[in-house]
C-alpha cells in the first residue's frame, strides 16, 4: 500500500466583498475535515503569490468565486490539465493576475502541479461588507461536501481498481 | 489606387478606441479621434468608480490613517502608509529618525522592488517584445519570465517581514512599527538580497536591448529632491522647470480639476499645466544620488543622466530596481535594532503634510486633525492623477507619427503609450467626486 497522495486546498478571496469571500469559506470547511494528508492554506488570489504557494505540489484544488454571468450558487469545475482557465470567469484586479492567468502562465512555466481543479462558485453580490448570499453560502455548503469527499477518496491509501469501482456510486 | 478613394480616405474621420484598458492596474478606458489625418481628441476615461476615502476618513483617528489608506492600493499600500504617517507626524510635531527612519526605508525598497519589476516583466515587456500577454511571452521567455517573478517575490518578502503582511501591511503605524526585526531577522534576507542585485542588473541589460519610439517631449518632471540620498519619504519637492518648495507649500503651487470624462481629478501646476511624475522624473532630478552600481547600469543601458523619452521609464524602473537592492544590502548590513519600535506621538489641532516617492511617483496627504487627534479633513493626490493629463499630452503627440499604422497596431501603440506610466487606476479614483455623471 502506498502513501496517500498529499493534497492542497487553496481557498482565494477577500472576505469583506460579499460573496467573493467564498473560496475561503469552503476552504474552512475542508481544513474542519481535519484529513492528515491535506493542507489548507487561504490566499487573496494574486496569481504570482498562487504560483509559489502551490510549487511542489502534487494535487492542488483551488476554490474561488465567479462572475460570469451564470445563476447565483452555480458551480463550475475546471480540470487545468485538460482545460485552459476562462479569465473571463475569474477577476482579481486588473494590476496583479487572477488564477486564471496563474494557471496559464504556469503551465508556459511548466510549473501546473500533476493535478489541479480549480472550482468556482458564481457570485450575487461582490459589494463591501461581509457575508455570503444565501445562493452562495448553500453552494459553498455543497461543494465542502462534494471535495470533502474528494479529499476521503484520495485519503485512503491507494487499493485495487476492482475495488475502487465496487465502491464507486 | 484611384485618387477619388484616396481622397476619401485623406478626409477620413478615425476613432481609436478602447473600451477597457488591459495591463494597466484598474478600470480605464481610452479614446482618440482623427480627423483628417490630425488628432482632434483625446480622451483617458476613468470609469472605476470613485471611492470616497477623503470623506470617510473625516471623524477617524489620526492612528488610523495608515491602515485606511493602505487600502486604496493593493500593489502600493507602503507608499500610502508612508505618506500618511509623515504627514501625521508633520502635525504632531515629530521627526522619526535612526533605526526606525532606515526601516522606513527598506520597507519602501520592497514596494519599488515588487510593483516595478511586476510591471517591467508582466505588464510593459509584452509590448516591447510583440507578445499580447506576459503568459504569451512566457512560452518562448520561460526563464527570464522566471527570474522576474522571483524577482518581484524579493521584493514582497521585504515588505511581509517588515510589514506583517504582504497585502495590507499590518506593522506599520503613526510612529514607527508595531514590532521592529532584529538584525539576525534582517540578515536573512542579505543572501536573496544578492541574488536579486544580479537579476536586477540582468534585466536592466534585457529591456536596454528593447526597441524604443523616438519620442520626446519638453516635460515638468516633479519629484523629491534630498540632500544625501535617492528620494524615498523626505525630501523637497522640486521640479525641472524651477520649482523648488517644502512639501507644505504643495497646495500653493499644485491644483486638481475635475475632467467630466473621469472619475480622477486631473492635477496641473498653477499657471503652467501638465507635469510628470516617476521613475523618469526621480531619475532626471536625482540621477547623482543612485547607487553607483545603478549610475553605471543606466549608463551601460544607453541612458544619459537626463532622458525625456517616457518608453524608457521601463529602463529607469529596472535601474530603481537595482538601486533598491543595493540600498537595502547596506541598510541591512547597518542596521541596529532601535530600543523601542515606535516613537511617541501626541496629536494636537494642527495640519500635516506628507509627500512621499510611491513607485509611481510623488503621493501627497495632508491631514487637518484636532486636539483628540481626530481627522477633521484630508486630502490625497495619488501619482496616477498627477500623470493623467501628460498621459494624454504624449498621445496628442504621439498619434500624428503613427497613423499610418493599420488600426490594430496603431492602437496597440497607443495602449503601450498609455503603460509607460504604469498607472494605478484604483489609486486614481480614491477622491470625493460630489457630482456623479452616470451614461
Amino acid at each position: 500500500m502506498t502513501a496517500p497522495r498529499q493534497i492542497l486546498v487553496i481557498g482565494l478571496g477577500n472576505d469583506y466583498r460579499g460573496d467573493d469571500a467564498v473560496g475561503r469559506v469552503v476552504a474552512r470547511g475542508l481544513k474542519a475535515i481535519g484529513a492528515d494528508n491535506v493542507r489548507v492554506v487561504e490566499e487573496s488570489g494574486e496569481g504570482a503569490a498562487l504560483i509559489q504557494a502551490w510549487k511542489g505540489a502534487d494535487f492542488v484544488i483551488v476554490i474561488d468565486a465567479v462572475h460570469s454571468g451564470g445563476a447565483p450558487g452555480s458551480i463550475h469545475r475546471f480540470d487545468a490539465e485538460s482545460q485552459p482557465i476562462p479569465s473571463s470567469f475569474f477577476h482579481y484586479s486588473t494590476h496583479a493576475f487572477s488564477i486564471a492567468e496563474a494557471v496559464e502562465l504556469a503551465r508556459a512555466l511548466n510549473q501546473l502541479p500533476a493535478k489541479l481543479v480549480v472550482y468556482g462558485i458564481e457570485g450575487k453580490t461582490f459589494d463591501t461588507g461581509a457575508g455570503l448570499s444565501l445562493e452562495v453560502e448553500g453552494a459553498a455548503a455543497e461543494l465542502v461536501s462534494w471535495v470533502g469527499e474528494e479529499l476521503r477518496t484520495n485519503s485512503r491509501s491507494q487499493r485495487s481498481d476492482a475495488e475502487d469501482r465496487r465502491d464507486r456510486p | 489606387m484611384p485618387s477619388a478613394k484616396k481622397a476619401n480616405l485623406m478626409n477620413k474621420t478615425r476613432t481609436i478606441k478602447v473600451d477597457y484598458l488591459a495591463r494597466v492596474e484598474g478600470e480605464g478606458a481610452m479614446w482618440i479621434k482623427i480627423k483628417d489625418r490630425e488628432v482632434a481628441g483625446v480622451k483617458l476615461k476613468i470609469f472605476e468608480p470613485p471611492r470616497f476615502f477623503e470623506a470617510f476618513l473625516r471623524g477617524r483617528n489620526f492612528t488610523e490613517a495608515p491602515d485606511i489608506t493602505a487600502r486604496i492600493c493593493g500593489i502600493c499600500p507602503i507608499a500610502y502608509q508612508m505618506s500618511a504617517v509623515h504627514a501625521m507626524e508633520d502635525a504632531c510635531g515629530i521627526r522619526v529618525k535612526g533605526p526606525l527612519r532606515t526601516l522606513r526605508r527598506l520597507i519602501y525598497c520592497g514596494e519599488w522592488i515588487e510593483s516595478h519589476t511586476l510591471h517591467v516583466y508582466m505588464l510593459h515587456a509584452p509590448d516591447f517584445l510583440g507578445y499580447e500577454s506576459a503568459i504569451h511571452m512566457a512560452k518562448d521567455f520561460c526563464d527570464l519570465v522566471q527570474r522576474g517573478l522571483r524577482l518581484k517575490k524579493m521584493g514582497n518578502e521585504i515588505v511581509s517581514l517588515l510589514g506583517g503582511r504582504e497585502i495590507h501591511p499590518i506593522n506599520v503605524r503613526v510612529g514607527g512599527f508595531y514590532k521592529a526585526p532584529s538584525r539576525a531577522n534582517l540578515l536573512q534576507l542579505a543572501e536573496r538580497l544578492k541574488w536579486a542585485r544580479d537579476a536586477a542588473l540582468e534585466t536592466v541589460r534585457w529591456v536596454a536591448e528593447f526597441p524604443f519610439p523616438d519620442f520626446e517631449q519638453d516635460y515638468e518632471f516633479v519629484a523629491l529632491s534630498h540632500p544625501d540620498e535617492y528620494p524615498f519619504n523626505e525630501g523637497r519637492v522640486v521640479s525641472s522647470k524651477g520649482l523648488d518648495i517644502a512639501v507644505r507649500e504643495y497646495d500653493e503651487h499644485f491644483v486638481e480639476e475635475q475632467v467630466p470624462y473621469s472619475n480622477a481629478l486631473h492635477s496641473v501646476i498653477k499657471s503652467r499645466g501638465a507635469y510628470f511624475v516617476g521613475p523618469l522624473a526621480r531619475y532626471n532630478l536625482n540621477f547623482n544620488k543612485l547607487a553607483p552600481m545603478a549610475q553605471e547600469a543606466a549608463r551601460a543601458a544607453g541612458l544619459d543622466p537626463e532622458c525625456r523619452n517616457p518608453f524608457k521609464s521601463i529602463i529607469v524602473r529596472a535601474v530603481e530596481v537595482l538601486h533598491a537592492c543595493v540600498e537595502a544590502l547596506r541598510m541591512i548590513d547597518a542596521y541596529e535594532a532601535p530600543e523601542q519600535p515606535a516613537v511617541e506621538v501626541h496629536p494636537r489641532l494642527a495640519t500635516g503634510y506628507g509627500c512621499t516617492e510611491a513607485p509611481r511617483g510623488i503621493l501627497y496627504h495632508r491631514y487637518r486633525i484636532d486636539e483628540e487627534g481626530v481627522i477633521l479633513d484630508a486630502k490625497i493626490v495619488p501619482p496616477t492623477s498627477q500623470n493623467q493629463k501628460t498621459i494624454e499630452n504624449d498621445l496628442w503627440k504621439f498619434v500624428p507619427k503613427y497613423l499610418d499604422l493599420p488600426q490594430d497596431k496603431l492602437t496597440w501603440r497607443c495602449e503601450q503609450a498609455i503603460r509607460n506610466y504604469d498607472p494605478c487606476i484604483s489609486c486614481a479614483t480614491h477622491f470625493l467626486k460630489l457630482k456623479i455623471e452616470r451614461d
